[in-house]
Parts: C-alpha cells; structure tokens; sequence
C-alpha cells in the first residue's frame, strides 16, 4: 500500500461514496453546534420536514453572545437572549446535550470539547466555526463549515467534500525559555502567510510539536485557519492519549484499550509524500506580536514597526500603509513603544488552564499599569475557571487589577458587550487582529498570554521573558 | 436555492486583497435567526460614517461616500471584483447572504478563502477565480469605463467583457450542476441513505467508541 499522511487516512476511513471525480461523500463523527451559526440550520430542517440523522452526534453550548459579567438571569441584549433560547429550544427538541449558560460544563466550543473528552484521535470534526480546526491537535480531521452545512450534518450525517492538498509544517529544536505555542504559530503564519495553506491540509509536525502540551498543541492547531488552512493537525501520541484518558465521553475499560491500540496508527506513515512542506527552526522563534490588521502582520517583540517603503510588492506595501494608518502607528518605532488601554486574556485560542498560569506567573505580584483602562481574564469553560479557582489564579489576577469574568468567546469577536471602542488599542490572545474585530475601530495586538500579561504590568509590549517569575 | 447559469451585470471593483468576512458582514448583525435582511449592513463599517447596530434604518443613516458602492456609477452592482484571499477568516455564511441579500450574484477574484468559496454555491452566489493578470485587466477596465458591465456564463465557464473578450474559468462539475439546477443537495445526499447506513453499520462494528452516547 502506498504511505499515506494523517490526513490520507482519516480521509479514506470516512468515505461513504464517491461523489464524482474529486468530491466526496464524508461521514461526520462528531457535530459541534453553537449559537451564532445554527439558528437558519435547524429552521431550514424544520422547513423542509426532516430529522436530525444522529443527534448523539452533537454537543451544542452557548459561547459566542453569552455575558461574561454574570450567568446567572437571562441575557439583557434581547437579540443575544433569542439566539441563545433559540439554541436551547432547538436542542430540547431534537434532544440534544447542550451546556447551556448556568452550567459548569459550559464554555467556548473548541476548549470544551476536548475538555470532555468529545473530541477523539481519528474522528470528523465539524462545527459552524472557522476555529474546529483547533481539535486536529487531538490526530482528528476537523474544519469549520458554514451553516448550510451544519444543516447538511444534521439532516444526513455526511458532508460532500473536496480533497485538499497535503502541507507539513515542521517545527524542529528546542524552543528558547519563554517562547510559547503562540508564538510558534505565529511566526508561522508570519512565514507562510494568511493563504499560505489555502487548499490544504497542514500537518504540524517536527520535535518542536512534539514537546509540546495538549494546550499549546491546540493553540497551533486552532490558528491553521489563519494561515488559510481550513483544518490543521497532528499526529497521536502519548501526550494525546494522556489528555483524553478519563475525561466522560472518552471511551473506558476495554473499549479503551481497543481505541487507544487504533489511535496509535494515526500518524503520517514515515514515506508519505507532501505536497508542500515548511521548516522551521525552533531556536529563532521569538516571542511574536501583530502590528498590523491581518494575522500575518508579525514581528518579534525586539522588533521595529516595519516601513511599507521597503516592501517592494506594491500591493502589500499599499496593505502594510493602510494598516498602519488604522493602527495609529508609525514605521521604525520600537514594538515595545505600543501602548494598549484594553487587555484580553482569553479566546478558543489562549483560554486553557496553562494559559492562565502562564499570565499569572507574569502578573503574580504585581499591578496593572495605571494606564491599562481594563484587563480582564474570560477562561475557556466553566471547568478552566473552576480549577484556575483551585488554583488560587482568580486571586493573582485580581489583586493586580484583573477582573476575573466568566466564560464565553467575549472580546475575541465582540458579539456581547466586552467590545473596543473607536481608537482603543488592545493587547489580546485571541487569533484575528481584523479591522474592526474586537469592536469597531478598535486596534487588536496578539499575542501570547505571558505577553499580555507582561503588557498589562508594564502598560506598554514588553519582552515577558524579562520580567522574573516572582513566586520564586 | 435560486439557479445560477448566466448573468449581466453592472462591476463594482473592491480593490483590497485579504478582506475578511469581519468586513463583509460585522459581528453585530450575527445576531439574528433569520437568512435575509443582512444587505444593508454589508461591509458596514466602511459603507458608513456611523457604527452600524442591528435594528438601526438604513436610510436614516451617513454613507461613507469615499466608499466604492457608495458611489453613484457602482449603484446597483451585481458582480464584486474582489482581491486575492477574499472573504479570509470567520466561517459565517451570513457573509455570503449579505453579498447576496445586497445584489451580488458573482464574486471575482484571483483567490479565495476556501468556507466562503464552499459556502457560496450552497446560495448561488458563483465565485469566479481567474488569474491575477486578468483580474487586474479587469479592474482597470472597471475603473476607466463607467457603467462597465459583465457577462458570467456558467454552462460555459466564461467571464464575457463588454468587447468580447472571454476569459475560462475552473468549477468543479458537481458544484456547477447543483447551481444550474439550483438543487436541494441535503435531498441530493439523502438518496444514498442507504450508503450512509452501511457505512455506519461496518464503523460501529470497527470502533464502536465513535458512536458512544
């Protein structure tokens, strides 16, 4: 047999038939369903008379409207109140799971999921969200899909697909204390750039990856999508199978055993021939901070702001200038002259347990900047803040100045109220700096958590690194 | 949905590369339940001065006139040019129900983002990718000519100028049926129920773990 990828192979396993030359009909494993993007989906099932084929299928919470200052009592915003009762009639229905606004399980699609063990090595992933491609950490093929497709899932369990190609971005060497996952991505992505991976399938791949955790593995994962690659994903090992052991849908006793022995063969077979691959060396990572309005506007920290007069493709020199004009910022000034009023540490991105011990161990013993006009922390779920709690996180944050808020995808997308103002400059872990996509005219930098967390302290984008873990 | 084999229509050229489905359709109207009445607050945060919230009346509101379909000879457009890697980043086909819901029935463009490029025939709206060499003729045409219109012939694969001049252009041949016929592909799936069936038979058989629940 001929070596095939990861992502050969969990193609080939969920054909139900060949749908002409290219397209194909794919079975769907696993349907993650969300507030925003089922709406129009369950009313054109209803509209046309049919069932949802398999709803065991589905897990369904409310993430992308819900409030962050409390959940308890129904939703002020009328229109955010319906879209979120809307997906709990639709889920009472059809029967099924949803965790809704009030229960721990609650929280963003892409960190729940794994947390309960709903996501599997091998499986289909989908979800009406470009960020699915976040449990491809788990050796699963997961992408976003629009909402007619989410209708398509439910009616019939399958989706009609085309091939992508196959990349591999291979990451190699140790990566320099204080460098994290997100930096890796995104000076990956400041590689390839934002349709570097358009039309494919990227594999993260390479020792680098390999060292790293089940959270930092997700953040790479979860950015494919902006690097153009509608799903992104790594091999299984025992990191993988560490994480998902125990975890309530997880498989247990002798099924387990089954399970665990297939999902060892869920990895590139080591012949298996790419049709484009990347490398990067892990040593000359620095941590990364976006200047710019697309993902791809990237430097490292000890950077200068870069001058669209030495860009010699036009069209890129003409973006570069527009952006900066919309960030307010000028060429060759330091990066670490920004100034952020707003900080946000959270988003299906950087919103995990070690994600916020990673800030806390920055912000630990120390006050936000006076200037800061807000910092706040949204974890991931109802269970990342409970343990963050355990942990006696809540009360870092909070005696620096932090306020410690409740889960949901908040200042990411802005849908609830957690917004930028016109002109607010914000450090942020989320994964889009778009104009506009924190709040309109609002001014987005990502980065890491440590880096946010070092930001909101110093009131201005600092190296985290240089500031000493206190606790010790 | 509504069939797409042939259409003429005035170009409106949107000369940036990389716009986001941010852009196309912000946040703030992902609000509602429906699939229509998202034209108005297409790319609303460049189309107006104001910040656009949902429930607010168009009309009542200051267009941006430095803004292309704010300008009179692009009034009425049906056919977006567009830059490489249009309609990047959020998955949300309200993007496409925006552009639709507006006038557009053909985007295009050198490259797109592949769920915006899926999405789009789930709605007829046709993603035209031709080379960029084209799509730069194209846009100087667009901006030398006003009232400059196209033909976009799907049974053909051709984008037709007012000249004559044709360009070919790639669909894949299942996509392309389902928009000339305009068909119900949920419908078109559920005939191969069967095919569904047996494959989850022999799954649940192979690992059973993946149907738990």
């Amino acid at each position: 047999m001929t070596a095939r990828t990861l992502y050969d192979k969990i193609w080939d396993q969920h054909v139900v038939r060949q749908q002409g030359e290219d397209a194909a009909l794919l079975y769907v494993d696993r349907h993650m369903v969300h507030e925003v993007t089922s709406p129009q989906a369950f009313e054109g099932l209803r509209l046309a008379g049919r069932q949802p084929w398999r709803t065991s299928s589905v897990l369904a919470t409310a993430d992308h409207n819900v409030p962050t200052t409390t959940h308890s009592g129904p939703i002020e915003d009328p229109l955010s109140r319906t879209q979120v009762d809307t997906l709990s009639r639709n889920s009472n229905e059809y029967g099924i799971q949803l965790f809704g606004m009030g229960d721990a399980r609650q929280g963003i699609v892409h960190v729940i999921g794994p947390e309960q063990g709903a996501t599997l090595p091998g499986m289909t992933i989908v979800c009406g969200d470009s960020h699915t491609a976040t449990h491809g950490a788990f050796g699963s093929l997961a992408f976003g899909i629009g909402t007619s497709e989410v209708e398509h899932v439910l009616a019939t369990q399958c989706l009609v697909q085309y091939k992508a190609k196959n990349m591999r971005v291979r990451v190699e060497g140790d990566l320099r204390p204080g460098v994290t996952a997100k930096d890796v991505m995104l000076a990956i992505i400041g590689h390839i750039g934002t349709a570097g991976g358009t039309g494919h399938t990227i594999e993260f791949a390479g020792s680098t990856i390999r060292q790293l955790s089940m959270e930092g593995r997700m953040t790479i994962c979860n950015m494919a999508i902006e690097a153009g690659a509608r799903a992104g994903l790594m091999g299984v090992d025992d990191h993988t199978i560490d994480y998902i052991a125990g975890r309530p849908f997880a498989p247990t006793g002798q099924l387990w055993e089954k399970a665990v022995a297939d999902w060892r063969g869920l990895v590139s077979d080591d012949d298996a021939v790419f049709d484009r691959e990347v490398v990067l060396d892990a040593a000359e990572i620095e941590p990364q901070v976006t200047w710019g309005t697309s993902p791809e506007m990237v430097a490292p920290i000890g950077a200068l702001i870069p001058d669209p007069a030495n860009e010699p493709d036009t069209v890129k020199a003409q973006a570069m200038q527009r952006a900066l004009e919309y960030q307010g910022l000028e060429p060759g000034v330091p990066m670490t002259d920004i100034r952020p009023d707003k900080i946000f540490i959270g988003s299906c991105t950087n919103a995990r347990i070690e994600d916020l011990r990673a800030a806390a161990r920055v912000v630990q013993g120390r006050r936000i900047a006076d200037s800061i006009k807000l910092a706040m922390v949204v974890p991931g779920s109802g269970l990342v803040k409970r343990q963050a709690e355990s942990e006696g996180l809540d009360e870092v944050f909070k005696a620096a100045g932090f306020e410690w808020r409740e889960p949901g995808c908040s200042m990411c997308l802005g849908m609830n109220t957690d917004r930028l103002s016109p002109g607010e400059r914000c450090a942020s872990t989320s994964n889009r700096n778009f104009e506009g996509r924190q709040g309109q005219g609002g001014r987005t930098h990502l980065m890491s958590p440590a880096m946010a967390a070092g930001a909101a302290v110093s009131g201005h984008l600092v190296d985290a690194r240089t500031m000493a873990d206190r606790r010790h | 949905m509504e069939p797409f084999t042939r259409f003429e229509g005035l170009v409106a050229p949107l000369d940036r590369s990389n716009v986001d489905t941010d852009a196309i359709i912000p946040k703030q109207f992902l609000k509602s339940v429906q699939r229509t009445g998202f034209g108005p607050n297409l790319f609303d945060d460049w189309r107006y001065l104001d910040s656009g919230e949902p429930g607010m009346d168009s009309y009542e509101r200051r267009e941006n006139p430095d803004f292309v379909l704010n300008q009179p000879r692009y009034r009425g457009a049906g056919i977006l040019l567009a830059r490489e890697n249009f309609a990047c980043g959020s998955s949300r086909e309200h993007a496409v129900w925006a552009l639709t819901d507006y006038g557009f029935r053909a985007v295009i463009a050198p490259s797109f983002a592949d769920i915006f490029y899926s999405n789009s025939f789930k709605n007829g709206l046709l993603p035209v990718q031709l080379d960029a060499e084209t799509v730069e003729r194209l846009f100087r045409e667009t901006q030398a000519n006003e009232g400059y219109r196209l033909t976009v012939d799907l049974r053909t694969q051709q984008v037709i100028t007012p000249d004559g001049a044709a360009f070919g252009f790639e669909v894949d041949p299942f996509r392309r049926e389902c928009l000339l016929e305009g068909m119900d592909d949920i419908a078109l799936t559920l005939q191969y129920a069967d095919d569904i069936r047996r494959y989850e038979e022999r799954r649940k058989a192979e690992a059973p773990w993946l149907f738990a629940g």
